[in-house]
């Protein structure tokens, strides 16, 4: 402007008011604001940074422009979209200025995913990168228990859901329902479903729920975005107790799906999925009662039939005892006549030697004879020997008389004793004082004392 | 199956009672035990199926709301459904 000619510069600044910097700054912002107070834009997001302030700027662009965005702290949480680089997106805001720089800028109040593609392509890739870290893999997944306790429901307390999934527990097998109740879209959903899924993990006996339903009724893509954010699927990954997911319809498919360890197609089809039903277990029990009985009543029908039949091959004891008593009369017979001829023949034996026996009569009387003789012979020989004896000892007696020592008293001798009766032979068996008995013929007898000593022999 | 029936029935999963009295009665049907090993599956399997009966009459619906105090504690309440 300075090189301009005064005289071609002068008429127009005459005409144009003169404004500082900052005045056409302040209305420039004004004007943008008012004009542009709510705006819808589409582009791709760029150079997404967050720094410590917690707000966040970025480049929203299109092939021949760039916006400068700017969403504040405060703002941020809220979106439904977590903004990335190369996200296609729809913001709403304002436009504002920044008056110290010259810019002007978004000021992002919501944002979404520009078009189905752009969020397809999102979820396919966050898909990849949770798959690569194993959330989905197969052997996480969790049986289900075959007839849960209590049943653990994360979705909205008001809607169909809840009554849908109750209605179809109580025809098939009423059970505890605790209902953790989430907003199931919009902002603050998946934060508000991973709390509660983390929640109901995180309980003890008696609350703690054997199964978890994860479930929201159908809707549009956007709806069903907070069962595809990671926090929610990690939530589901990590959660110990199975979980069946049920979100939207049966084409839909969200990412919690996949962490899931059962995806049911419906909410009602979770309730089938979480029981089985009550009657049909009812009927089968009683059927497997009766099959008991049944089997049991057959035992003993067979068992009762074996042993009739097996009696019956025994056979009548009375038809086998008389087989025996036969054989045993036959035997006894057999016997008795072996024994009679036995006997028989022992008899013809005895007779024989009986015949070769000599009377004892005669015996006696041939002893009885020879008795006689012999007596008589006896009788003859006593008395010979008696008077043969007799005179025997008269002269034995003779004899003696002439040798008795009474014949020598008389003839003048005495015999000299002691006083005990002892014959004295010799002096030497007495001495001076003692008394002896003299003894003389027909037994007279005289005391003596010896006086003297023992004399010498020429002396007598 | 001697060895099985050391577990106490009152500790077994409704599931684990069912398959044993299934598997009870399978084996019953084919007659093969002997007389005394049937009184006892038979005694097992009854004792099995009353208490399969008994879980099944424990079916009441009841629903309750989680709700978490200040504190954090976590609450059952009743859930009456608005609308």
């Amino acid at each position: 402007m300075t090189t301009q000619s005064p005289s071609a510069a002068s008429p127009s600044r005459t005409n144009v008011p003169e404004l500082s910097v900052s005045e056409l700054a302040f209305s420039l912002k004004r004007t943008l604001e008012e004009t542009y107070g709510r705006v819808r834009v589409r582009g791709e997001l760029g150079r997404v940074t967050v720094p410590k302030s917690g707000h966040m700027y970025a480049d929203l662009k299109d092939n021949d422009a760039v916006l400068n965005a700017i969403c504040w702290k405060g703002t941020l949480p809220r979106l439904s979209v977590k903004p990335e680089e190369g996200l296609e997106v729809i913001c709403t805001g304002r436009v504002t200025t920044y008056p110290a720089r010259s810019n002007y800028q978004l000021i992002i109040e919501s944002m979404e995913l520009a078009g189905e593609g752009a969020l397809l392509k999102m979820l396919e890739e966050r898909k990849k990168k949770l798959a690569a870290e194993g959330l989905f893999a197969p052997e996480r997944k969790k049986s289900l228990p075959f007839l849960p306790e209590i049943i653990g429901v994360v979705t909205s307390p008001t809607g169909a859901v809840i009554r849908d999934i109750m209605h179809r527990l109580d025809e098939r097998f009423p059970r505890r329902v605790l209902l953790w109740p989430v907003l199931v879209q919009g902002p603050g959903a998946a934060e508000q479903v991973a709390a509660a899924i983390r929640g109901f993990n995180g309980l003890q006996k008696p609350l703690r729920p054997d199964i978890l339903i994860v479930a929201r009724g159908g809707g549009s893509l956007e709806d069903l975005m907070p069962f595809n954010e990671e926090i929610v699927v990690r939530a589901a990954a990590e959660c110990a107790i199975p979980i069946i997911s049920a979100i939207g319809h049966e084409t839909d498919v969200t990412l919690i799906d996949y962490a899931a360890d059962r995806r049911a197609p419906t909410p009602t089809g979770a309730a089938e999925m979480a029981v089985p039903v009550r009657l049909d277990l009812i009927a089968q029990i009683h059927d497997d009662g009766l099959r008991l009985t049944k089997s049991v009543s057959r035992l003993f029908a067979d068992l009762q039939n074996k042993l009739s039949a097996r009696a019956a091959k025994l056979g009548d004891p009375a038809r086998l005892l008389e087989l025996k008593t036969q054989q045993i009369d036959h035997a006894a017979h057999k016997m008795t006549s072996l024994f009679e001829r036995f006997l028989s023949r022992r008899e013809a034996r005895n007779g024989e030697l009986a015949a070769r026996l000599p009377h004892p009569r005669r015996l006696i009387d041939e002893k009885a004879r020879l008795l006689s003789i012999r007596a008589e012979s006896l009788a003859r020989l006593g008395s010979k020997m008696e008077e043969e004896k007799k005179r025997h000892l008269d002269a034995l007696s003779r004899t003696l008389e002439s040798l008795s020592f009474k014949r020598v008293l008389d003839r003048g001798f005495a015999v000299v004793k002691d006083g005990n009766g002892k014959i004295l032979t010799a002096a030497g068996q007495t001495e001076k004082g003692r008394k002896v008995r003299l003894n003389f013929k027909n037994d007279e007898c005289v005391g003596a004392t010896i006086d003297t000593d023992i004399l010498p022999a020429k002396s007598v | 199956m001697t060895a099985k029936k050391q577990i106490s029935i009152e500790n077994l999963s409704f599931e684990a009672a069912l398959g044993e009295l299934e598997t009870i009665v399978r084996n019953m049907e084919t007659g093969k035990a002997p007389l005394e090993d049937s009184i006892a599956s038979y005694e097992r399997g009854a004792a099995l199926k009353k208490y399969c009966e008994k879980k099944l009459a424990e079916a009441r619906s009841k629903i309750e709301k989680i709700s978490i105090s200040e504190s954090g504690a976590v609450k059952t309440e009743p859930f009456g459904e608005q609308e």
